[in-house]
């Protein structure tokens, strides 16, 4: 029982932590969050969705070209729906992410169609027998591919040129811009990889669950928390908080019951942000007075 | 038009084309309103009946939306083509509730406030009806429910209760599910899996009732999320009670879940199901064990080729030539439930004599007879009863690729 629960638990943290990490980047790198990740998660799934089942396309080539778009998506949330708010100082940004990400699901609903899709997925047909209990390959795959995603993250940001431009960025953007750093195509880039991340997070769920254009609305409330539970500020909290939050769910369903899960998960967030008010690994920031 | 009188005139002469003046005036705006009135009221007598449809058109319950209305328009055509209602043609206008119940709710005053619908149909969801039956019964306007199975959407206590159904209702459906398991797959330990909902909690009472009067105690009760990735935790917890039979209640997309689950586990275990799974692709979504869930409708179209069932199939056909076999018109019970539904409540109107609520509410009960797609009604309503459907009316049917397929018992 306990190990139906990891498995299932490991899978869906992993693709909590996903999202949350794309929170966490832009808001290291410009104090500002991208609410329609949920959006593009949804995005990724369906683009996959129509590139590989519909239109017949190998599943890589269709990963490749469903990541770009996504990419490309993030692009242009960052240009029109925060960097002109977040200019003039407003937090309006906030509220035009939300918005733009509703727009989106509802042009998917009208475009893709109003019912849930199948992603039939070679990987999620095979099967093992693991300490008694059935998994697939995919919800192996899953954890992985996000543990390889986070290694490759803090790696890029320690050793490439990119990595260390992203690091003064978020360590003051002011002295990064008389270095020479154009911090706004920075930022740019920051939420180009987190809606890469949710596009990702979509192709691999999608052939667990159904495609739909709805399908990222409570992901991406959900790693909204996860990413607050850990600590915004830190990469490694919101992947550990994601993991958490997703087996402290699938524990509280095998031991409490599926009825209590809602009430006791995020009773625990609020118990936790009571205690620890920046997220578990989150650190308050110092303020030069 | 001279409304001064001339200076040159003596004034008697004055008073006299005044008057003359005020009469030909006053008869000319008789005429006029007389004429207007007339205008008015041959209008009235060729203006639609509108009749209103407040049902999920969006979202993951899109294709229930579409089968009532498909339903309803074969219905009104046939109306329509015989003369219509009281002389008057029928109309339907449709709002989507995106399977909210406060945009059901507001969408259904709309329609009764400003399009002065007759009568309000609902559509696939619980929350929805129970949403809308309260203003019904505060408003005074008749609601006809035509899938939603929710017992306390027509069982609400109400003195005077204006929600009447041709569809299933949980109470006895879930009665039927029981005894269907017990006959079928020898069930002594059920475990229920529930959405968590309204509908869901309809469906623990019934389903708590009906093993009860048998003295059956389930295993385990557990709820499912309607975007719930993996049940295979609530699933486990089942197995591991010693669950030898699924009772499920949930709709399309979390049915397909627990199918997934199930394969996953690998665990084969019997389900019994409402109908839910009818509501959308179930057969492309579960995959190929999608055949194992066993649940229940109120009709299929199994006879195409006579009967009553040919003519609205090829009726069907006629007006959305999308339709192309059977498997083009699943969920069949949204079709057929609508279609009869709007017959009787246009036998009510009838009764009435008028589009007053009240009195097509007793219109309703006035009904004798009707031989409909569904089965023959003989006074389907009456003050004691608001559902035209019973447990005789039910059968079990499961999916065949994307085709729903009667189960011979």
């Amino acid at each position: 029982m306990i190990t139906a629960a990891l498995i299932s638990g490991l899978g869906l943290g992993s693709m909590y932590a996903l999202l949350a990490l794309g929170f966490h980047i832009t808001y290291a790198v410009s104090r500002t969050v991208n609410f329609a990740q949920g959006s593009a998660m949804m995005v990724g799934a369906v683009i996959g969705y129509t590139l590989c089942i519909t239109w017949g396309w190998p599943w890589l080539a269709a990963a490749t070209v469903t990541l770009c778009l996504c990419a490309l998506y993030g692009l242009l949330i960052e240009r029109v729906l925060v960097r002109p708010f977040h200019r003039r100082g407003s937090e309006a940004w906030l509220i035009a992410t939300v918005a733009g990400g509703i727009l989106v699901d509802n042009i998917v609903l009208f475009t893709f169609g109003k019912e849930p899709r199948r992603f039939t997925l070679s990987l999620a047909e095979v099967r093992y027998d693991l300490f008694g209990t059935g998994v697939e390959a995919l919800q192996l795959i899953i954890p992985l591919v996000a543990a390889l995603l986070v290694a490759a993250l803090l790696l890029a940001r320690r050793y490439t040129r990119l990595g260390k431009v992203l690091d003064a960025t978020v360590q003051n953007p002011a002295a990064a811009r008389l270095m020479g750093v154009d911090v706004n195509r920075v930022v740019a880039v920051a939420f180009a990889v987190s809606t890469v991340f949710a596009g990702i997070a979509g192709l691999l769920i999608a052939p667990l669950i159904s495609v739909h254009s709805d399908m990222g609305t409570l992901f991406g409330l959900k790693a909204f928390a996860v990413a607050i539970l850990g600590g915004i500020t830190s990469a490694g909290g919101v992947v550990v908080a994601g993991l958490l939050f997703g087996v402290v769910e699938a524990l509280i369903i095998v031991h409490a019951g599926s009825a209590f899960t809602q009430i006791i998960s995020f009773g625990l967030v609020i118990l936790v942000l009571a205690v620890k008010p920046d997220g578990l690994f989150g650190r308050t920031a110092a303020v030069k007075v | 038009m001279q409304t001064t009188p001339s200076a040159h005139l003596p004034g008697n002469v004055t008073v006299l084309a005044l008057t003359v003046g005020s009469w030909r005036r006053a008869s000319r705006g008789v005429l006029l309103l007389a004429a207007s009135l007339f205008s008015i009221v041959a209008h009235a007598q060729d203006e639609p009946i509108k009749v209103g449809l407040v049902a999920a058109l969006s979202g993951q319950s899109a294709k229930s939306g579409e089968a009532i209305t498909r339903g309803l328009t074969v219905a009104i055509d046939e109306i329509n083509a015989a003369g219509g209602v009281l002389g008057r043609p029928i109309e339907l206008l449709s709002r989507d509730d995106e399977s909210n119940p406060s945009k059901g709710l507001l969408a259904a005053r709309e329609l009764v406030q400003r399009e002065r619908v007759a009568v309000v149909f609902g559509g696939l969801d619980t929350p929805v009806s129970l949403a809308i039956v309260p203003a019904a019964n505060q408003m005074r306007f008749p609601f006809m429910g035509v899938w939603a199975a929710g017992t306390p959407i027509t069982r609400n206590g109400a003195e005077e209760n204006y929600a009447f159904r041709v569809s299933a209702m949980d109470e006895l459906v879930d009665e039927a599910l029981v005894q269907y398991a017990l006959d079928e797959f020898d069930m002594s330990r059920p475990g229920m899996l529930l959405i968590n909902n309204p509908w869901g909690e309809s469906n623990e009472k019934g389903f708590t009732k009906a093993l009860a009067s048998r003295s059956i105690e389930a295993t385990g009760i557990e709820r499912m999320e309607g975007a719930d990735v993996d049940v295979v935790p609530q699933l486990t917890r089942l197995r591991e009670a010693g669950t030898d039979t699924l009772l499920l209640v949930a709709n399309v997309a979390p049915s397909a879940q627990v199918v997934k689950s199930l394969d996953r586990m690998g665990w084969e275990v019997p389900i019994v199901s409402h109908w839910g799974p009818a509501g959308g692709r179930f057969g492309e979504l579960a995959g190929s064990n999608a055949d194992k869930v066993h649940f229940i409708q109120t009709y299929t179209f199994d006879d195409i080729e006579s009967g009553k069932g040919a003519e609205v199939f090829a009726a069907l056909q006629a007006r959305f030539p999308e339709i192309e076999t059977t498997a083009d018109v699943t969920p069949a019970v949204g079709v057929a439930n609508a279609y009869d539904a709007m017959h009787l409540v246009a036998l009510a109107i009838e009764n009435a004599g008028s589009l007053d609520g009240p009195a097509i509410r007793l219109g309703l009960y006035d009904i004798e007879r009707h031989e409909g797609l569904i089965k023959t009604y003989e006074t389907p309503f009456s003050p004691e009863e608001h559902d035209a459907l019973g447990p005789d009316d039910y059968v079990f049917t499961h999916f065949v690729g994307d085709e729903i397929v009667r189960i011979e018992r």
